[in-house]
């Protein structure tokens, strides 16, 4: 986490306090990992009474729990249930509303809601914010881009933090994410609990950054405390649920189509979108149009929706993907291998999202090493299969 | 136009391109040309198959009879094609009628003759398979295509 | 070459609106019956500026309160003004779009997506083959051709049509064979015994087209099947496979590539086509459900 000449600082809870304080005098919302109905989500919060101290998570295919711990860790989880993606890209966003009503239709623009307070995230997990990164690649980088998350976006300031207790379903680690943030913050913070006082190591990532650590009662990061960051992140290295592999990962998934291994996933896989909904990284959605019952006014709304409905690939007559076997390698297809050619990254993030919400517990990184060895047994000589 | 010899024109028309000029010499002792009026009927379903056609000018409309009492046409020939592929196969009746839709000029073999010739010498009669199953092989791929009205509105 | 490419150069795309996601009105001024169920509107802009586009492009046409689809633009792309789409009545959307009345007002969003770019055939033979409503996306480069008809070689356009009842902007085609000096065969699937010309699926029209491979472009627009078996024929008689040009149909909510319906494996249809080469395709368009 520290770079050089990046001057690290140690704060107390107190002064994690002052900067939530800090942020909200300067008109932000800030959102922050919280318990709510069983799990642990980004709400907006004003206190660190509100941080899920001393709650941890076990999560693994199709189950999450929250945990009580045994220590004072305000973020000692893995990831929470959703991501930064509902606030930065909500599920259902308002494009445009028009009055019919007169000789000519007029449209107003809802872009200019622009959000205000603009938003702060106090805690987003490195994972989530290489999923932020990838966001921004895709919906504002390209030749046309998604006006209403761009300017959301623009004033959003992140409090990054070290993820210091994966769970079983994480694997930041292979996705090369995480488990320490290393850019696209404002602020990092390496949360120590294990060892002497309950205390965060803080390193600046902009001069927004810095700026706002001013404001906070901290002292110059011991060289102690700088090591002690450094062993807890790469203990979380060490300690990732799943593996994986990304080997060759664009051309097996191109070159196996009609794998068994489609079918049999087909055959578990409900289709019930909840992969697409928790992934941070899925992006792809629907418009719905509405009007008044008296037709003097259509609004048109942008809505999440996912490559596993029959209704996404329709074209008249019937859907191009109608089978479950070509939704579910569209859907892992895209993320792994299509993702790379289109933004120069794997889609994935290796959050586990998708393994711990999935109710047929299906699991992104056992469906890979199921592919991989079932094509390298494929290629091996007939004599010298088992 | 001057009147020009079967053996002069045979090997232009694409059935024949790449045969043996004396292959083509021996088969042309089977045809004739002939000349077919817009309407002119070529032959009836279920008639004894007796020719084979290779057409060098104009469009032969292969039809249907319909149950209402009309005929609809499922296909057409025109130059450079061939028309009739019964006269091969057992029992050696035509399957559809043939219709000329507009002046139409073909040559006609004779069908026993041909058959007798392939017969006679195999070298011959895979030449003349070969080239038969080649046109009946596109002309699967193309009523596939169109069994499945790829223009049609589908509802779902 | 370069002169000849700005000689021919098409107009230059509008540029999108500020918010690509918010349509501009504009006001149908004439509607036309072609066929049995397809039609054709004629749109001019409320705000008085009106679209340019390159051939092969498409707007998300709206009726308010229904639905937006993607609808290729039909029109001539030097034209003055008027913006033209044909539209093949099949469901909810494109019902409400073809009973548009004179008069009323409809949302434009576009135009998107890549082009024919038929400028790039100039110098060489040119084979525009067709299926069905494919006609209407072609139209513009086939207009295009026609205006510059002196920098190609030879121009047949392939059409297969369902019945002879079926044929789109049959005056047209009579026009371009007549006075344009560009074959035109027209083949159908079914006809009744009155019907005089071809019957057949178009593939057929191929081999007798007399057009040199090795100097052709191919623009290719029909159904899905009907594209591949017409760039495979095309391809076995040695047209270079990035010559022959497909325009491909998918979902499409966006038209600007972010919402992922219109997907082909890396490939955002609209805005890395629908236009493109067989090349790019044919190992997309051999793999089932993709
Ligand atoms: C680039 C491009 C160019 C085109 N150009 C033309 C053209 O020039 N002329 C032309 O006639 N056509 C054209 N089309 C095809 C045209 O877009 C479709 O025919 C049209 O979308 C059909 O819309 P519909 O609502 O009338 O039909 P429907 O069959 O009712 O529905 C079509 C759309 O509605 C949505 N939909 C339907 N049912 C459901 C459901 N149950 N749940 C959720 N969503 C549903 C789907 O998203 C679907 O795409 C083009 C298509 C593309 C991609
Ligand atoms: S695919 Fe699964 S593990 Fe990867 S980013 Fe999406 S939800 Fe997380
Ligand atoms: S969450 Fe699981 S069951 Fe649901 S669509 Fe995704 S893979 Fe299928």
């Amino acid at each position: 986490m520290t770079k050089p000449g990046n001057v690290a600082r140690t704060v107390m809870l107190d002064g994690l306090q002052e900067l939530i304080d800090a942020l909200l005098g300067r008109g932000y919302t800030v959102f922050g990992p919280t318990v709510v109905d069983g799990v642990i989500d980004y709400r907006p919060i004003t206190s660190v009474t509100q941080l899920p101290q001393g709650w941890g998570d076990v999560q693994d295919n199709a189950s999450y729990r929250l945990r009580r711990r045994d220590d004072d860790a305000v973020f000692a989880f893995a990831c929470g249930a959703q991501s930064a993606k509902p606030v930065l890209f909500p599920a259902d966003e308002l494009l445009w509303r028009a009055r019919l009503g007169g000789a000519e239709p007029e449209i107003e623009r809802a872009v200019d809601d622009k959000p205000a307070p603009p938003y702060a995230f106090l805690g987003l997990r490195s994972c989530d914010l290489a999923a932020i990164g990838i966001h921004d690649r895709v919906l504002s980088s390209r030749q046309f881009g998604d006006t209403h998350y761009a300017l959301r976006r623009e004033d959003t300031l992140i409090v990054a933090v070290t993820c210091t207790d994966p769970a079983g379903t994480c694997f930041c680690v292979s996705m090369d994410t995480g488990p320490v943030p290393r850019s696209g913050f404002d602020l990092a913070v390496t949360e120590l609990y294990a060892d002497g006082p309950h205390r965060f190591v803080v390193e600046a990532g902009t001069p927004r950054g810095e700026e706002l650590l001013d404001q906070v009662a901290s002292t110059a990061a011991s060289d102690e405390d700088l090591v002690a960051a450094e062993r807890v992140g790469a203990e979380a290295a060490a300690r990732m649920g799943r593996v994986l592999d990304g080997t060759n990962l664009k051309d097996l998934l191109y070159d196996n189509t009609e794998s068994p291994v489609w079918d049999d996933v087909a055959s578990r896989c409900l289709r019930c979108t909840n992969c697409t909904l928790v992934c941070p990284t899925c992006f792809c959605t629907s418009i719905t149009d509405a009007s008044d019952l008296t037709g003097t006014t259509a609004e048109r709304h942008r809505v999440w929706d996912s490559c596993f409905s029959e209704e996404y690939s329709y074209i008249h007559g019937g859907a191009v993907r109608e089978s479950g076997r070509s939704r579910y390698r569209q859907w892992m297809t895209h993320k792994l291998a299509a993702w790379h050619d289109q933004f120069g990254s794997s889609g994935c993030v290796g959050c586990g999202r998708c393994i711990t919400w999935c109710p047929a517990a299906i699991d992104i990184t056992a469906e890979v090493a199921e592919l991989r060895r079932l094509a390298e047994q494929r290629q091996r000589p007939q004599e010298a299969r088992p | 136009m001057t009147i020009r010899s079967l053996t002069e024109t045979l090997p232009e028309h694409p059935f024949f391109q790449g045969f043996d000029p004396a292959v083509i010499e021996l088969l042309a002792g089977c045809a004739r040309n002939i000349h077919l009026r817009p309407d002119e009927l070529v032959f009836r379903t279920g008639e004894p198959a007796q020719h084979f056609y290779l057409i060098r000018e104009g469009r032969i409309a292969l039809q249907v009879p319909e149950l209402s009492g009309g005929s609809s046409i499922i296909d057409t020939v025109e130059a450079g094609d061939v028309l009739g592929v019964s006269w091969l196969v057992p029992p050696y009746r035509w399957l559809f009628d043939a219709r000329a839709t507009v002046e139409t000029r073909a040559v006609s073999f004779d069908a026993e003759c041909l058959r007798a010739k392939c017969e006679a010498d195999p070298a011959v009669g895979y030449a003349v398979l070969t080239r038969v199953a080649h046109i009946m092989h596109r002309r699967l791929e193309a009523a596939r295509m169109r069994m499945l009205d790829v223009y049609g509105v589908r509802r779902a | 070459m370069t002169e000849l490419l700005e000689a021919t150069a098409q107009p230059t795309p509008d540029p999108p609106t500020p918010d690509p996601m918010v349509p501009r009105v504009f006001r149908v001024e004439r509607t036309r019956q072609d066929t049995r169920d397809t039609y054709t509107l004629e749109l001019s802009p409320l705000d008085g500026e009106p679209l340019r586009f390159a051939p092969g492009q498409f707007t998300m046409l709206q009726a308010w309160g229904i639905g937006e689809v993607p609808i290729s633009i039909s029109g001539d792309p030097h034209g003055s003004g008027l913006l033209e789409h044909t539209i093949r009545n099949v469901g909810n959307v494109t019902r409400a779009l073809v009973h548009t009345s004179r008069g009323a007002t409809v949302g434009v969003r576009g135009p998107f997506g890549t082009g024919w770019e038929v400028e790039r055939g100039a110098g060489g033979d040119v084979v525009f083959i067709v299926g069905g409503i494919g006609l209407a996306p072609l139209r513009p480069a086939i207009l295009h051709v026609v205006r510059h008809r002196d920098q190609y070689g030879r121009v047949v356009l392939l059409y297969g049509a369902r019945t002879p009842d079926d044929i789109l902007f049959a005056p047209d085609l009579e026009h371009w064979q007549d006075d344009c000096g560009i074959d035109v065969a027209v083949t159908v699937d079914n006809a009744p015994h009155s019907w005089r010309g071809r019957v057949g699926f178009v593939t057929s029209l191929i081999p007798r087209a007399g057009f040199d491979p090795l100097r052709t472009t191919a623009y290719v627009c029909g159904p899905e099947v009907m594209m591949r078996s017409s760039a495979l024929a095309l391809r076995d008689r040695g047209v270079a496979a990035d010559r022959i040009r497909l325009s491909m149909e998918r979902s499409m909510k966006c038209g600007i590539g972010l919402c992922g319906h219109c997907q082909l494996r890396e490939l955002f249809l609209c805005v890395d086509g629908p236009v493109l080469g067989f090349d790019r395709l044919e190992p997309l368009m051999s793999r089932w459900e993709l």
